[in-house]
């Protein structure tokens, strides 16, 4: 069992991370999602070890120019086929749980 | 203590584009739901988006035209939260790095213009519409990507609005331009032109600004003004009495007239921006952008100031010639044939609006040539006023040229002075009532007998030479 | 009678052109080799009617002398990862059990349009996020060299497929490893081309910049074959580049005399498996004698990779995975408490434990006040990596380094540790931060009987000189042809 690190992320933390990805959880899972979390995070730390003054950052692994597309309608997916995955089709829309807003 | 109000405004305004921003879809309003989809603006697994040129184009030429600096290199990021309207968990929308900062749109009131800042305009994608249903959905809500994916820019102004009427002006003057370039139809109860406002007051001659609020739907033009008016009171009766405002966004609700507080459960959003990966950085080059300033239209402020300047119409009817895009392409056109350019605006604002009634211009019968004809007509003498009032209902009915009209109906004026005389000589005969109120001092009663005259001659003599005629026998 | 099941596609193309063997005939022995290998857990989902009909479709076109391409009539496979319209895709996740998707995947029309016969969607780890399909969550698969062990991930599926002569040829994906390490354990060729080089659109994005398709196969012929069916740009993914595609056969025979081969020094450290670490030396010293010059170079912030890719992939993953929400498709969990209960509840049951906690780091790495510590800083380290492959392709034509730091791991051993994990994929994860292409092929077997594989990186759009110097070192070794027991 390796020893809980000092930056830890504690249930409060992964409480409202959960919240912000939507996630339930099991009280077990917070809990060793605390413990991994924090292993983690204490682990990558280290890349503060590095200088990265007037370094960019990459945002696409190899050079790819701007590409675009002509403003010409395509066909798309029927009706059907747009909702035949749809847990809850309700006359050619995506039902939901009342939107309250 | 007087308090200024200090009013920011984010306008999203959908682009006049045929498919949506990243996928080929139509960008159509009105279709069945989910008819105009596909796999992409779905959000399904493994989709992946492709920018629109034309989208960027439109943005390019809104960017220009309000004076921004266009940047050759700007980013596209995720903006991520959870919504049944937003497919992928994500909308795309440029944050840190977007395609245009720093610009501006003069505004007119009272006489004065002014100059309010835009900070930045940026593209992204619209959310689909969540739907509330009783009938059809009963207790459920249910969820339409028609709209999902279509392409809007956000012009974002600086905090330099100071009341409710110069919001409004802002947005009347955003709006007509954005309909002049063809970027947006600016239809707010359609939503292709969509309002917040973040309000906030402060002290008169403070520098630091007040706690703001946020107001949304805000989706007709008479609200801009209603609404904000409505909020810049209720936070200086707060700040009166000596409390604070609250840091909220606030909706504006069009039967009661008030703002309210949404108070929802949420805490603020975390957005988590970060760059797209699935699209490379968006490459503009100057080349371009100098073309778009070059290739920009006449845009309506300048227009207006020119009929005033060069046409010397009033400030008021060249601002309700050059509202509609089209209605100032319409007098243009009429004023190549026939150069009365106070005539025709008048003709145009009033009689040519009202037959309209708010459908376009190119719906009517009446062509910028048949007007010019029409004016040129009672400029020559040819038909009076009046008469022409009635060739106009007969030309906007059947599309008619005046002068066929006038020839058909037989409405050309009378000049004859002679035919005048003895007209009126049976008029003065005829109405010895009429003409001793006058000799006693009756003005009006010269009307009447006018009238008498226009009568016998089928209302076709020449008021003038009638009045001069009457006056001349009567002394 | 030949077993075909034992061939090489290039082998089974040249059969099937000569009419030895049909199309119909040879799909039906994978079919039963397929269902000999079930214990494997190679497979999710097994097409065998639709496999029969592509199967005779494709004989059929061939006696009317169309044939589409080399690929025609040969049985391929597909991680489930891939769309396939019409057929099921889970991408191992029960979040989309039951999926049917409405469209294929770009690789997938052009594997049809070459006429292969595609059997069935391959097992894997869920969301593509692990090193053993141990995270899958309908079965966990096997390493067909010791049943006791992990066939490696997230492509564990598509390793053994091609190890156990199921199939001629799988498509994989690769964010961290996910060809390459499944490829070394189960003793095949696995290559994951240049970011840009083969299309994602169809894909399910694991890590949006991370991500690419590659073919897994028994050897390198066949690897080269199976790259050139799937590279090449495409218009619905603007990440992919558009680069003419150069032969991939052409070269393939040329021999590496005269070229460089860079061997990095901060790979063969602690940690490496002394087994795997002499086998990739005996290789070293192989190419040598084959005419290539060894180079000693440095990747100076090898330490730092896997902290940056945890931080890049789970980041982007986190984002990727908001869209399974129960809205539009797959799972919905609605107990009846209102429409924020039904994500909480759909997402807390569709997700298992590892995507659930790379989705928590990437969205913390993201968050408010920490993006700039996390997120922004790895994406600069990124930058630091990729010049430290820039500078040493300036000395070097390749490098060659082991795929992984020890040979396939007993499952569940990992269960309790993810970091622990994490830390295996040491060798792979630099190749996607810098968007490399690297190939892994089979240089050495453990005493205990495990395949071990050796990694060759090339610089960008390379892929034509990997397959080169793969093949160069295959054809003087006997490991492609050797078949696991199972």
């Amino acid at each position: 069992m390796t020893k809980r690190p000092t930056n830890a992320i504690d249930i409060a933390e992964v409480v409202r991370i959960a919240h912000l990805a939507r996630l339930t959880l099991t009280d077990a899972e917070v809990e060793s999602l605390s413990h991994d979390l924090s292993g983690i995070l204490s682990y990558v730390k280290k890349l503060e070890e590095l200088d990265v003054t007037g370094v960019l950052p990459t945002s696409h692994a190899t050079e790819v120019s701007t590409s675009l597309r002509d403003d010409v309608p395509v066909a798309g997916l029927s009706s059907p086929q747009a909702l035949a995955n749809a847990p809850e089709p309700i006359g050619g829309a995506f039902g939901v749980p009342k939107i309250i807003e | 203590m007087s308090y200024e109000a200090v009013i920011g405004l984010e306008v999203h305004a959908q682009l006049l584009t045929a498919t949506k921003l990243f996928c080929g879809c139509r960008a159509a309003f009105g279709a069945a739901p989910n008819a105009n989809t596909c796999e992409v603006c779905l959000g399904m697994p493994g989709v992946l988006p492709v920018l629109n040129r034309r989208a960027v184009e439109l943005a390019l030429r809104a960017a220009v035209a309000l004076d921004c600096s266009v940047h050759t290199r700007s980013q596209w990021s995720r903006k991520n939260y959870f919504y049944p309207d937003l497919p992928k968990g994500y909308q795309i929308s440029q944050y840190d790095q977007p395609v245009a900062t720093a610009g501006h749109l003069d505004i007119e009131l009272e006489g004065r213009t002014r100059r309010i800042g835009i900070t930045r305009i940026h593209l992204e994608e619209d959310a689909g519409k969540n739907v509330h249903d009783e009938a059809m959905a009963g207790r459920r809500s249910y969820v339409d990507f028609n709209r999902g994916g279509t392409p809007l820019i956000e012009i974002v102004s600086e905090p330099d609005l100071r009341s409710a009427a110069e919001a409004a002006a802002y947005m009347r003057s955003l709006r007509r331009i954005l309909r002049y370039l063809e970027v947006c139809d600016g239809n707010m109860e359609q939503g292709s032109l969509r309002c917040d406002a973040n309000v906030s007051i402060r002290p008169e001659g403070e520098e630091q600004l007040g706690t703001r609020t946020e107001l949304k739907n805000i989706n007709s033009f008479r609200f801009v003004e209603a609404a904000l008016r409505h909020e810049i009171v209720r936070q200086t009766e707060i700040i009166g009495d000596g409390g604070e405002i609250v840091q909220e966004t606030r909706l504006w609700d069009s039967q009661a007239k008030v703002t309210r507080s949404m108070r929802s459960k949420e805490e603020a959003h975390d957005y988590r921006y970060f760059p797209d990966p699935d699209l490379p950085d968006l490459h503009i080059e100057s080349a371009e952008i100098d073309k778009a300033r070059q290739s920009l239209p006449e845009l309506p402020a300048a227009k207006s100031r020119r009929y005033v300047d060069e046409l010397h119409l009033t400030a008021y009817d060249a601002e309700s010639l050059t509202e509609d895009p089209g209605v100032a392409r319409f007098f243009e056109a009429a004023l190549l044939h026939h150069a009365n350019a106070k005539a025709l605006a008048n003709w145009i604002n009033n009689d040519l609006a009202r037959e309209l009634g708010g459908r376009r211009i190119d719906s009517l019968h009446v062509t910028p040539q048949s007007l010019a004809e029409l004016v040129a007509l009672i400029d020559r003498g040819t038909i009076s006023g009046k008469i022409a009032k009635d060739v106009f209902a007969e030309m906007a009915a059947t599309g008619t040229s005046p002068g066929t009209v006038v020839a058909q109906k037989g409405l050309t004026q009378v000049t004859d002075t002679a035919l005048i005389e003895a007209a009126a000589d049976q008029a003065i005969a005829a109405n010895p009532a009429a003409v001793a109120q006058l000799e006693a001092g009756k003005a009006n009663a010269l009307g009447y007998l006018v009238g008498a005259v226009m009568k016998q001659t089928g209302g076709k003599a020449n008021p003038k030479l009638v009045n001069e005629i009457l006056r001349r026998k009567l002394g | 009678m030949v077993d075909w099941t034992q061939c090489t596609l290039a082998q089974l193309s040249q059969g099937l052109a000569a009419r030895a063997v049909t199309s119909v005939q040879v799909t039906r022995d994978c079919l039963a080799r397929i269902e000999q290998i079930r214990p494997l857990g190679a497979f999710l989902f097994v097409d065998a009617q639709g496999a029969m009909a592509q199967a005779a479709a494709a004989d059929a076109r061939r006696a009317s002398g169309r044939v589409n391409g080399p690929l025609d009539g040969v049985p391929l496979a597909l991680k489930d990862i891939f769309l396939t319209e019409g057929v099921p895709t889970t991408c191992g996740s029960k979040i989309l059990e039951g999926f049917v998707p409405p469209y294929d995947a770009t690789v997938v029309r052009r594997w049809k349009a070459a006429g292969a016969v595609l059997v069935g969607k391959l097992n894997m780890d869920e969301f593509a996020m692990g090193s053993s399909t141990e995270h899958s969550a309908f079965a966990p698969a096997r390493n067909p060299w010791d049943i006791t062990r992990v066939p490696g991930g997230s492509s564990g599926g598509s390793a053994i497929a091609v190890s156990t002569g199921a199939v001629f040829g799988t498509l994989g994906t690769d964010t961290g490893g996910s060809i390459r390490q499944p490829a070394a354990l189960c003793g095949v060729v696995g290559l994951k081309p240049t970011y840009g080089r083969v299309s994602r659109y169809g894909v399910i994005a694991y890590a949006s910049s991370l991500d690419q398709v590659g073919p897994l196969a028994r050897n390198v012929t066949d690897t080269a074959m199976l790259l050139a069916s799937i590279a090449g740009h495409d218009p619905k993914d603007s990440t992919s580049a558009d680069r003419p595609v150069p032969s991939y056969l052409a070269e393939l025979e040329s021999g590496v005399r005269g070229l460089r081969i860079g061997v990095p020094k901060e790979y063969f450290v602690e940690g490496l498996d002394g087994e795997v670490g002499s086998a990739v030396e005996a290789a070293q010293k192989a190419y040598e004698k084959l005419g290539a010059t060894l180079v000693e170079i440095s990747l100076p912030h090898t330490a730092y990779a896997i902290a940056t890719y945890y931080l890049i992939a789970t980041a982007e993953a986190s984002s990727n995975l908001a869209r399974y929400d129960g809205v539009r498709y797959g799972l919905r969990n609605d107990p009846g408490a209102g429409l924020i209960d039904m994500y909480f509840a759909t997402r807390g049951a569709g997700f298992g434990s590892e995507v659930k906690r790379r989705i928590m780091l990437g969205t913390y790495a993201l968050s408010a006040g920490y993006y700039e510590a996390y997120y922004g800083r790895a994406q600069k380290v990124r930058t630091l990596i990729a010049r430290d492959f820039s500078r040493a392709f300036e000395q070097t034509d390749i490098l060659l380094t082991p795929t992984t730091p020890a040979p396939a791991f007993r499952l569940g051993e990992n269960a309790d540790d993810p970091l622990q994990m994490y830390l295996a994929d040491i060798y792979t994860v630099s190749a996607n931060l810098a968007g490399l292409p690297g190939l892994s092929l089979p240089c050495g077997m453990t005493r205990g009987g495990l395949p071990i594989g050796m990694q060759i990186l090339g610089s960008h759009w390379s892929e034509a000189t990997v397959l080169r110097v793969a093949r160069a070192f295959e054809r003087e070794h006997d490991f492609a042809v050797r078949r696991p027991p199972a």
